[in-house]
């Protein structure tokens, strides 16, 4: 099979930069009173880089309260049906809370104990994130406030109400378009506000520097344990990676530490919503161009003139108009490729994975795998695929029973 | 000399404040605006902060966000604005003009050519809140190649040593933000603003213009005891927000609360004298 492939760098692993940009991208577009604030949370995730008990204290988490290492499964029997590659679904629906987002708001959290912060606040499209930030405050004994656009607080109910058994404040962002990048706007709002005790716990690999860097690096447990886990099934490498992308956290977080495997293909699916030729979307990568929102430049969806324009995917994890500024360079020099599934695509998955394999998989997660019902039967059956299942699907029942006329 | 050097030059040989008001371009329409901006003039104001509409205007508290709204539901685009001062130019050639909003629309147009054509129609400086002096050098060149003052924020949170870098790369005046959070939050402490121009004022000679919080004629007066320029916007656009339909309530309103302020400053210059 033809993958992108691109021997321009010697090593893919050495951005961002100390500036935090990687190429053109990323960097710190933030206004002048959240400036100190980074400033410092820089030098607190440096140190903590270096400090062995944090390291020791974050894997511990990781291994006894997250549940970790995430098994990776064979689906043998998905595989067989779709008559191609191998694929292996890479468990993060397994992780307690449901979703790899645990991964990053364990290691955020520590930081915020570690800098005395009392305070926690977060944005939240799905509510995975959401949910996972007032897990590790109720653990942690912190004050969390979590903004979520009132449009998704209506389509992910049941991760609302686990929020607040969690002692977690839930504000409905109603501004804009009163999703995911409003609640982002907001929870800006509130930091800038609350600076002096407040530690803003972002869910994706995007917003100014050092965040997209130290999410990723959270975040990159899933991508090391998958490449030990597969060459323990398979002997060898995987020959392609599939993973969702909205801010592209999962994604990253698996594709990372394959990013010098020249031999491994990457896939990044955005949400093609209801195609990409409608205009309602949520697929920057596929089809935006670079802009600057949220303390980044990124790829975003946007108009002529600038103003960020409104998105649409099935899945509350993936309606967001940016994107890592990470996966922007990737995109840029070829590494990774960015594809689109659209909402009847990813339901398609989604029924798929559940009827054969038993497992019901989170409705971003369908997107990924959605393309892997594409890739797979277009490879060879010795090749194997990693897709990262990177969530749960009890959270959509809602929306997926609304969407087929079910009255639960 | 820009206009805003010379602005602040001449009110400080007659030992005068500046006012600057602000408000959302194309709001509550786009035909208000220069109206509007003529209006302020007249009531008082010495240079206008134009703002110019963005989708999501992060440091933006409510009452301006609205505003933002309410002119993107017109479509008012950057280059709407730069028309908007061509017209006020017309008729106005000494009240300096200055350019208020986010990078992207910015970045989108194009530094060259936005430099270019803001220059072309007569702006004067530009504020794009979501770019600190570290991310700001391609934009600055064209900017000062085309005779714009870049006006960069700082901030209670302001070490010195961002102080520093802050003055270095702006011109025409620094803009402080007077408290940590959003414009229009009600957080004005003036004893804390005082301290901060201070320490701001052995770093830089440039003009300190204070913005956030001031809403009426005593804050205003209150800041212009120790500030170069006093920076109101949210309490305007209120004003704006709750007249929309009715363009001369709007100026009167508008008029009634810059006259205020304007008189109360001046007061407060005189006594001080």
């Amino acid at each position: 099979m033809t993958v992108a492939k691109k021997k321009t760098q010697p090593s893919f692993n050495e951005l961002p930069d100390e500036n935090g940009h990687f190429g053109r991208y990323g960097g710190r577009f933030v206004a002048e009173t959240l400036m100190q604030a980074l400033d410092e949370l820089e030098e607190a995730y440096e140190n903590s880089k270096q400090d062995a008990n944090f390291q020791a204290e974050f894997d511990r988490d990781l291994a006894d309260y997250v549940g970790r290492p995430s098994p990776l499964y064979f689906a043998e029997r998905w595989s067989r049906e779709l008559g191609g590659a191998q694929i292996y679904l890479k468990r993060e629906d397994l992780n307690h809370t449901g979703a790899h987002k645990v991964n990053n708001t364990i290691g955020q959290a520590l930081l915020a104990k570690r800098m005395g912060k009392t305070r926690i606040i977060a944005e939240t499209g799905a509510g995975q994130h959401g949910v996972a930030s007032a897990t590790v405050a109720a653990r942690l004994g912190l004050e969390c406030v979590v903004y979520m656009g009132a449009e998704d607080i209506e389509r992910q109910a049941p991760n609302v109400y686990r929020m607040k058994l969690l002692g977690a404040k839930v504000v409905p962002v109603t501004s804009g378009s009163a999703t995911l990048k409003d609640a982002l706007n907001e929870a800006m709002r509130d930091w800038v506000t609350n600076i002096d005790n407040t530690f803003y716990i972002i869910g994706t690999v995007a917003g100014p520097h050092p965040y997209p860097e130290m999410v990723r690096n959270f975040q990159t447990v899933i991508g090391r344990e998958a490449r030990e886990q597969i060459q323990r099934h398979t002997g060898r490498l995987p020959d392609a990676l599939i993973a969702c992308v909205g801010g592209g956290s999962n994604a990253i977080g698996l594709f990372y530490p394959f990013l010098n495997d020249d031999s491994v293909a990457m896939y990044g699916v955005e949400a093609a919503g209801e195609g990409l030729n409608t205009g309602h979307h949520a697929a920057p990568l596929c089809a935006g161009s670079p802009g600057v929102l949220h303390g980044n430049r990124t790829y975003l969806m946007e108009d002529k003139d600038g103003q960020i324009i409104p998105t649409h995917s099935i899945s509350a994890g993936l309606d967001y108009p940016g994107v890592g500024p990470e996966h922007a360079w990737l995109k840029d020099i070829g590494r990774a490729k960015y594809v689109a599934i659209s909402d009847d695509e990813a339901m398609t998955a989604f029924h798929s994975l559940t009827r054969i394999e038993g497992i019901i998989p989170a409705l971003e997660s369908s997107h990924a795998l959605s393309y892997a019902m594409k890739l797979a039967p277009q490879m060879k059956q010795d090749e194997t695929i990693v897709v990262n299942l990177s969530g749960r699907g009890d959270k959509d029942i809602n929306t997926v029973a609304k969407l087929e006329g079910i009255q639960l | 000399m820009s206009r805003i050097a010379s602005c602040f030059a001449e009110l400080k040989t007659q030992g005068r404040k500046a006012l600057i008001p602000y408000i959302t371009a194309g709001d509550p329409q786009p035909q208000a605006t220069v109206e509007l901006m003529h209006s302020l003039v007249e009531a008082g104001a010495d240079l206008l902060e134009l703002g110019v509409p963005f989708s999501d205007p992060m440091a933006d508290g409510p009452a301006i966000q609205a505003a933002c709204e309410r002119a993107l539901v017109h479509h008012v685009s950057l280059h709407d604005v730069l028309e908007m001062v061509a017209e006020f130019r017309k008729i106005n050639n000494h009240t300096p003009v200055i350019l208020m909003g986010y990078l992207n629309p910015v970045e989108i147009m194009g530094y060259k050519t936005f430099a270019q054509q803001a220059d072309k129609v007569g702006v004067d400086g530009l504020l794009t809140v979501d770019l600190p002096p570290e991310e700001s050098h391609d934009l600055v060149e064209e900017l000062n190649q085309n005779g714009i003052d870049p006006i960069f924020l700082a901030a209670p949170t302001s070490t010195a040593e961002r102080l520093e870098k802050i003055a270095h790369a702006g011109s025409g005046f620094l803009y402080y933000v007077s408290f940590k959070g959003v414009t229009g939050a009600n957080a004005l402490d003036v004893d804390s603003v005082a301290k901060k121009l201070n320490q701001i004022r052995q770093i830089t000679p440039l003009p300190v213009g204070v913005g956030f919080g001031i809403r009426d004629a005593e804050s205003a007066a209150q800041i212009a005891r120790v500030a170069d320029a006093v920076v109101v916007g949210s309490a305007i656009v209120k004003q704006i927000a709750a007249h929309a339909n009715d363009m001369q309530k709007i100026k009167i309103e508008v008029t009634k609360l810059v006259g205020s302020m304007r008189a109360a400053m001046d007061a407060m210059t005189r006594q001080a004298a």
